[in-house]
C-alpha cells in the first residue's frame, strides 16, 4: 500500500488515555468503524491487523434505536453530512450480544452510552461497568434531556450534573465526548472537569443541511444532519486547542483526520491522542495509514517520540 | 469464503490500473485490473475511489461510489472488472473520463450474492433476469454463472430509450434477450415488466425465479408482480453508501417487519418478500446526492 508508509526504524508510539493503555495514539470515532460488521466483509484479517489502538463502540442506549429514515447520507465537499440517528441494539441485547465479542478484540474497549436523562444514563454506565472487559466509557452528551428540553453537551451546567451523578457509579474512566455547536466549547469542557470527567473527546460533528435542490426539499430523512471529513478540520482543531488550554484533562482530538500529517495538527494543537473517522469510509484501513504517516509526520518534524509531541506548545 | 458462502474482500482499499474505458451507448465501460482480490460473485459490488482528481478543487467527489461489476473475467491474482456507468454526478463524471493507465483505488468485493434458483425455489426450472438501464450490469454477471452452471434462464430487458441502452449487446452478446424500450425504437413498446407479466403467464409459476436490478420504479413494480403470482424474487438494490463494509449506517433500507437493513452488509441483493417497498432508493439513482 502506498499510503501505509512504512518506516525503517520503528517509534515508540505507546500512550495512555486516562490510564487505559494504547499502542498508539489512534482510535477510531464512536459510530465510524463497525469492528464485527468489517469482519463479515474482510474476515480475521480486521482483527490480525486491527487498525485502532483503541476501540470506540458505537453509541450504545437504554432502548433499541432503529435509527433515522432514510436518506441518511449526503456529500460534502472535502466532507459528508450523516443523520444516522444511532442505531442500536438497546442496552440489554447489547451486552448480551456484541459487547461481549468486542470486549475480545485485541485492543481496550471503550463503550459510547447517551440517554435523554440522567436515570438512563446511571443505568447504561452502571450496566457496562460490570461488563469484564470494558476499558472506559464515553459519555455522547449530544441529545436532549428529556426533562429540561436542553441538550445536555450546550449547558455547562447540565454537564457538571450529569458528571457528578456518574462518577460516583463506575470505576472507570469516563471520557466526554463534546459538540461543536456551541459558541465556548472549553466552558463545558471546564464544567465537565469538575463534574468528575477523566477526558474530553471532541469533536463530535457540525450541525449541517443538504439541500436536494432538484426537488426543493432538504435530502436527509430527519431535515438535518452533523457534517464531517477534512471540511470540519480547522474548527475542530481551533476547539482542541481552546479546551486543551482551558483544562488539564487529557483530550482525544479528531475532526477530518485523514493522515498522519493531520493527526500531528491535533497533537500540537494539545490532543494527547487522536481518533480517525469519516476516513474509515473511503479507507478500512485508515487507522494503520495515519498512524504509519504519523510516525513519518513526527520524524519529518525531528520528534524523536510521541511524547515529545504532546509535551510540546504552539507558539 | 464467508459463512453465507461470498467471497470475502482482501483488508484494504488497493491501488488498480484502469485497462481501458471506452463508450457504450450513452454510458461508459471500464476495465480495472484486480492483482489481489478474489473474483466476485454476482450482485456483489466495489467502492472505487479515482485516484486522482477526486477531492479536487471543489472537495468533491469525497466518498468512494459504490458500483456493481458488469463482468468479471480471470481468477484471483489478476482478475479483470468490468464497470457500466452512467454519468450522474460528480464520482461517475470522473470513473466516465477514466483512461487507460488511470489508477483507481478498489475495495470489494463487498456484500451478499444473488442464491441460485434452487435455494430460493426447489421446483424451480429455471430463472428469469430482469434488468432495467444501468442495471443490466448485474444480470449479465448472474446470467454468465447460469450458463457457466447449466442453469437455464430467459432475460428481460428495459430501457427508456436507445441513448440509454448502452453496454447491452457487449454485455449479453448474441445471448437471447427480450428488450422493451419505452419509446418504442427497438423490441416491445413499453415497459420491461409488460414483458415479464407475459413470461409468468405463459409459464407455470409455480417453477418460476425472478432476479432484478434496475431503477425503483421498476424494481417496486416486479416486486409487486413477484407478489401477486408468489415467485420468489431477488432484488439488487442502491442506496446512498459511504463505505461498503458496515461501518457508516447509511445504506438503511427498509426492512419488512420494521427497522433497516444495513444493504452494504445485509444486502445488496435481498428478497421481494424482505421489504416493504423498492421505492426507498427513489432519487438515490444520482449517488450520494450526487445529482446535478
Amino acid at each position: 500500500m502506498d499510503t501505509d508508509l512504512i518506516d525503517a526504524t520503528p517509534m515508540d508510539l505507546s500512550t495512555d488515555i486516562c490510564g487505559i493503555p494504547l499502542e498508539s495514539p489512534i482510535l477510531n470515532g464512536s459510530g465510524t468503524y463497525d469492528a464485527l460488521a468489517a469482519q463479515r466483509a474482510f474476515g480475521r484479517a480486521v482483527i490480525d491487523e486491527f487498525p485502532f489502538a483503541g476501540f470506540v463502540s458505537k453509541t450504545i442506549t437504554r432502548h433499541p434505536r432503529p435509527g433515522n429514515p432514510p436518506h441518511r447520507l449526503w456529500e460534502a465537499p472535502s466532507g459528508m453530512i450523516n443523520s444516522i440517528g444511532l442505531p442500536n441494539p438497546g442496552l440489554e441485547a447489547f451486552v448480551a450480544g456484541d459487547l461481549l465479542e468486542l470486549a475480545a478484540l485485541p485492543v481496550p474497549l471503550i463503550v459510547s452510552v447517551m440517554a435523554d436523562s440522567a436515570e438512563d444514563f446511571a443505568l447504561l454506565v452502571e450496566a457496562v461497568s460490570a461488563v469484564p472487559g470494558v476499558a472506559g466509557i464515553e459519555l455522547n452528551v449530544s441529545c436532549p434531556n428529556v426533562h429540561s428540553g436542553l441538550i445536555v453537551g450546550e449547558q455547562p451546567k447540565e454537564t457538571e450534573a450529569l458528571m457528578k451523578a456518574l462518577r460516583p457509579l463506575t470505576a472507570l474512566p469516563m471520557m466526554i465526548k463534546l459538540t461543536p455547536n456551541v459558541a465556548n466549547p472549553h466552558e463545558v469542557a471546564l464544567a465537565a472537569e469538575a463534574g468528575g470527567a477523566d477526558a474530553i473527546s471532541l469533536i463530535n460533528t457540525v450541525k449541517a443541511a443538504a439541500i436536494d435542490r432538484n426537488h426543493n426539499r432538504t435530502w436527509l430523512g430527519v431535515g438535518g444532519g452533523g457534517l464531517s471529513g477534512p471540511a470540519v478540520r480547522p474548527i475542530a482543531l481551533a476547539q482542541v486547542r481552546a479546551v486543551s488550554d482551558a483544562v488539564d484533562l487529557p483530550v482525544v482530538g479528531m475532526g477530518g483526520i485523514d493522515d498522519g500529517e493531520s493527526a500531528l495538527e491535533f497533537i500540537l494543537a494539545g490532543a494527547k491522542v487522536v481518533a480517525v473517522g469519516t476516513e474509515n469510509f473511503r479507507d478500512p484501513r485508515a487507522g494503520i495509514s495515519v498512524r504509519n504517516g504519523l510516525v513519518s509526520a513526527l520524524r519529518r518534524r525531528g520528534f524523536d517520540s510521541l511524547a515529545d509531541a504532546q509535551d510540546s506548545t504552539l507558539s | 469464503m464467508a459463512a453465507e458462502g461470498r467471497p470475502l474482500a482482501p483488508f484494504n482499499r488497493r491501488d488498480c490500473r484502469v485497462a481501458e474505458s471506452h463508450a457504450a451507448g450513452g454510458y461508459r465501460i471500464f476495465t480495472l485490473i484486480d492483482e489481489e482480490g478474489p473474483p466476485p460473485a454476482p450482485g456483489q459490488f466495489y467502492m472505487l475511489t479515482a485516484k486522482s482528481e477526486w477531492e479536487g478543487a471543489s472537495g468533491r467527489p469525497y466518498l468512494p461510489r459504490a458500483i456493481s461489476v458488469a463482468r468479471s473475467l480471470g481468477a484471483r491474482g489478476s482478475v479483470r472488472l468490468e464497470f457500466l456507468i452512467d454519468e450522474v454526478g460528480a464520482g461517475t463524471r470522473r470513473m466516465a473520463a477514466f483512461e487507460a493507465g488511470d489508477r483507481c483505488y478498489v475495495a470489494g468485493p463487498f456484500g451478499n450474492p444473488f442464491s441460485m434458483p434452487k435455494q430460493l425455489n426447489p421446483k424451480a426450472a429455471g430463472a428469469i433476469l430482469v434488468g432495467g438501464g444501468i442495471g443490466i450490469a448485474p444480470m449479465a454477471v448472474l446470467r454468465r454463472e447460469l450458463v457457466r452452471r447449466g442453469v437455464p434462464s430467459r432475460t428481460l430487458l428495459g430501457f427508456r430509450d436507445q441513448a440509454h441502452s448502452g453496454g447491452v449487446d457487449e454485455l449479453f452478446g448474441c445471448e437471447e434477450t427480450r428488450l422493451a424500450y419505452e419509446d418504442g425504437s427497438a423490441g416491445h413498446k413499453g415497459y420491461v415488466t409488460d414483458l415479464l407479466i407475459r413470461m409468468l403467464e405463459g409459464d407455470d409459476p409455480g417453477g418460476a425465479v425472478v432476479y432484478a436490478c434496475g431503477p425503483p420504479a421498476m424494481l417496486e413494480a416486479v416486486r409487486k408482480i413477484c407478489a401477486g403470482y408468489e415467485v420468489p424474487l431477488e432484488l439488487a438494490l442502491e442506496s446512498p453508501m459511504a463505505c461498503g463494509f458496515g461501518a457508516c449506517y447509511g445504506c438503511a433500507v427498509p426492512k419488512n417487519e420494521g427497522g433497516f437493513f444495513r444493504l452494504c452488509v445485509d444486502g445488496p441483493v435481498l428478497r421481494g418478500d424482505q421489504i416493504e417497498t423498492a421505492m426507498a432508493g427513489e432519487v438515490v439513482t444520482s449517488g450520494i446526492g450526487d445529482a446535478d
